[in-house]
């Protein structure tokens, strides 16, 4: 049996209306602002491209990747290519669509089921939430779901998850709080391969990406996941709070050093959250962005399409 | 990822040798330098620009001192500047005249307020208070029960609440009622996280206020946000009138750019910095060390002061002596060993170090502390007289000592050498590493961990 990570590939006919809605605030930072910047403006200029950069920057792109941003409008603009400010938008979501795209790729095909998930992330992220919502997902679309538990470490974690598993008809694997992390690890994919499971998603307690040892204990994760199932974990999630500044390439540096992470999930999105740091990681490090979190409720996480992304974000 | 900002200040300054005057066009680059260093901070951007004009006002025109070099003569004044938004001094948490004082904790969704109101009420315990804890959000799943557990890991008092009560009204005035009864004097309400444009939550967070009269409404904040950082506590401080900010999970990379753009929007005062996942990792917020920070130059200041706290000071003076003359022994190795195994996590003490000078390469250490208890353990296999005289440790000694402390031979003969060269290199420089001159200190990189096996 051949089934791709995420199931089916088809996307929900109000994907890009929901996501428009969950980006909202995003396109309001961003767009808005940049349209704010372009107007009545008829030629580039040293003063629009300081106000170009800002609103960049506002957004949690970054200073390098701006900079590459700005450097590609200046050389248009030597080149001719680019003679008034009109085109300038056009430009910059081409290249922000360009950075998203490059990183794109299709998940891990899993040759045989369970898919194991691992879900990882700097405390406070959203992990758990996330999980919540991609089992619904998952068992929305007819897919068995087991749910590991393996943030030992939190205080009613274990609960937490468990109140989503109920929600969402996914069973969950638990020891006591305080258990070795790899050991329910072992145990639910264990579990999951037995019943035949469809998806083993796995939490994890939250860590800052400097702390040596508990980075360490996600590399002992990731091998316990491959001696039950060569291959496995198919898929690390690194979950990103969309408000996540420059620390962000940080914490996707090093959870891909450690754990091999395969694509990011930018959790809360909505509110006024930026975001742009996902450009960021995408540029720098070659990160597809999986899936975005647009709100509470278990429907609202998002699979991530950079076109109908940044669609959502220049066209209202 | 961070390079250090006077670093790149030098670079950018050594054309500069020979003028007089910091003037506009050789502050230029620096300036960028500046910027871009604090807007990696994730400092806000209007906020950069407006230090940076100032920067430039004051910079201009000073003359070029000989004792200090341009790069460091610009980053006193940046830091100075950052000292004046971040505040000079440490804030105080207010308490009412008529107890229990009521603390309200705010924050967006996954900031830390949960483990931030556990930390507090253990801190204020240890500070002569009494707290009771309670939590009233009734939204996200779990939320009570994970503050239940911490109170119970803190051994701290917590409101449970009646099972009719379900509403976050209800159980704050319960809660309050019960800690007034108790004799409780700090009431600690750990609220739902939100977003400040959330405003049927919003308006719950104003009615909380209205009903329990709050001296204190802390901003919990995450280090790590980015630009966003200001919208979220201005929209906070407009509704409610926050009066202090916690800002959390700086035990990490993060250089808290954040805590300047907060303090510049709210004009509220930073109180304290949650710096670990234990529940005594919260401390008093220090403006200055915070400034050092923010400009990737390290946390001098506290390691300073955390290495004067383990580091016992009669044996540092036994230790200066025994350097002096030469009489330094295994033994003395050993304490060195369990005096820095006393300072704590070593990542996060060298977190604090500036990466400057030779120091630099110390980031790219990998401290492990399994180490410092192998090297410990291997000294304790020692008979006294190996110890005072390691040139007696012949190869049936080293075979004996390695099977006593569960090491190998090869273990054994690194850390002779390694003690060997340590020996040499401390009778080089007077003062040394227990003395009080840390500033001067100069250590081979990786000491003493560049030879050690298992790397």
């Amino acid at each position: 049996m051949i089934q791709t990570l995420f199931g089916s590939v088809e996307q929900e006919p109000s994907l890009l209306e929901r996501l428009k809605s969950g980006v909202e605030k995003t396109r309001a930072g961003l767009v808005s602002a940049l349209e704010d910047a372009l107007q009545g403006k008829k030629e580039i200029d040293a003063e629009l491209l300081d106000e170009l950069e800002s609103t960049l920057i506002a957004a949690d792109i970054g200073v390098r990747t701006t900079d590459e941003i700005l450097e590609r409008i200046r050389q248009s603009v030597e080149r001719r290519q680019l003679g008034d400010a009109a085109g300038l938008k056009g430009l910059i979501r081409e290249q922000l669509l360009e950075i998203l795209q490059a990183s794109e790729r299709a998940p891990a095909r899993v040759a045989e089921p369970p898919a194991v998930i691992l879900v990882v992330g700097v405390n406070g992220s959203g992990k758990t939430t996330t999980i919540g919502k991609l089992a619904q997902r998952f068992r929305n679309e007819g897919r068995s779901v087991l749910l590991c538990a393996a943030d030992t470490f939190r205080a009613a974690a274990i609960e937490q998850l468990e109140i989503w598993g109920q929600r969402a008809g996914a069973e969950v694997i638990r020891q006591p709080g305080g258990s070795d992390p790899s050991a329910v690890l072992f145990d639910a994919v264990q579990a999951a391969r037995a019943r035949k499971m469809d998806y083993v998603i796995v939490d994890t307690a939250g860590r800052l990406q400097t702390k040596e040892n508990l980075m360490a204990e996600l590399q002992k994760m990731t091998r316990t996941a491959a001696k039950v199932i060569p291959g496995a974990p198919h898929e690390v999630l690194l979950v990103l709070d969309a408000t996540t500044g420059q620390n962000g390439l940080e914490q996707a540096r090093k959870f891909t050093e450690t754990s091999g992470v395969t694509g990011i999930v930018l959790a809360k999105l909505d509110g006024t959250a930026k975001g742009g740091i996902v450009v960021a990681i995408a540029r720098e490090l070659n990160l597809p962005i999986r899936y975005v979190g647009v709100g509470e409720k278990a429907e609202d996480l998002l699979p991530f399409d950079a076109e109908k992304f940044i669609e959502s974000l220049f066209e209202t | 990822m961070f390079d250090n900002l006077s670093e790149k200040l030098q670079r950018v300054f050594k054309s500069l040798r020979g003028e007089g005057k910091l003037s506009a066009e050789n502050m230029e680059g620096a300036l960028r330098e500046i910027r871009m260093a604090l807007l990696e901070a994730d400092v806000n951007f209007k906020v950069v620009k407006q230090l940076i004009e100032n920067i430039k006002v004051k910079a201009m025109g000073e003359e070029v001192l000989t004792a200090l070099s341009p790069a460091q003569q610009v980053i006193k004044i940046v830091h100075e500047e950052l000292i004046k938004i971040l505040g000079s001094h440490e804030s105080k948490l207010r308490f009412a005249n008529e107890p229990p004082s009521v603390f309200l904790i705010v924050g967006l969704q996954g900031s830390g307020k949960t483990t931030s109101a556990g930390k507090l009420a253990r801190w204020l315990s240890r500070n002569g208070h009494r707290p009771m804890l309670v939590s009233v959000d009734v939204y996200r799943p779990a939320a009570r029960e994970q503050l239940k557990v911490i109170a119970r890991e803190v051994g701290q008092t917590l409101y449970e609440g009646a099972p009719e009560e379900t509403q976050p009204l209800e159980l704050a005035r319960s809660a309050r009622r019960e800690s007034a009864n108790t004799g409780r004097d700090v009431l600690l309400v750990d609220t739902a996280g939100r977003l400040h444009i959330d405003d049927q939550l919003m308006t719950e967070l104003q009615q909380l206020k209205e009903q329990l009269n709050p001296v204190e409404i802390l901003f919990v904040a995450d280090a790590m946000t980015g630009q966003d950082a200001v919208k979220s506590a201005d929209e906070f401080h407009k509704r409610l009138g926050i009066t202090g900010v916690i800002l959390t999970k700086m035990d990490g990379d993060a250089r808290g750019g954040a805590a300047l753009s907060i303090r510049h929007v709210t004009g509220q005062p930073l109180k304290f910095i949650g710096v670990g996942e234990k529940f005594d990792a919260l401390e008093p917020f220090h403006p200055d060390r915070a400034a050092s920070r923010i400009l990737g130059m390290g946390d001098m200041l506290s390691f300073i002061e955390k290495a004067e706290e383990a580091i016992d000071k009669k044996k540092a003076v036994e230790m200066q002596r025994k350097l002096i003359e030469n009489d330094f022994t295994l033994e003395d190795f050993r304490d060195q060993m369990r005096q820095i195994r006393k300072l704590g996590p070593l990542e996060s003490l060298l977190g604090m170090m500036p990466k400057v000078g030779i120091l630099k390469d110390l980031k790219d250490v990998k401290v492990d502390e399994k180490e410092i208890n192998r090297v410990v353990a291997i000294i304790d296999s020692m008979t006294p007289r190996e110890r005072d005289n390691h040139m007696i440790v012949n190869g049936s000694r080293r075979r004996r000592i390695a099977k006593g402390s569960g090491t190998s031979v090869q273990e054994v003969n690194q850390l002779l050498k390694q003690y060997a060269q340590a020996k040499k290199m401390m009778k080089s420089f007077s003062g040394g590493f227990m003395g009080r001159k840390l500033g001067k200190m100069k250590l081979p990189a990786g000491f003493p961990f560049g030879d050690l096996p298992g790397r």
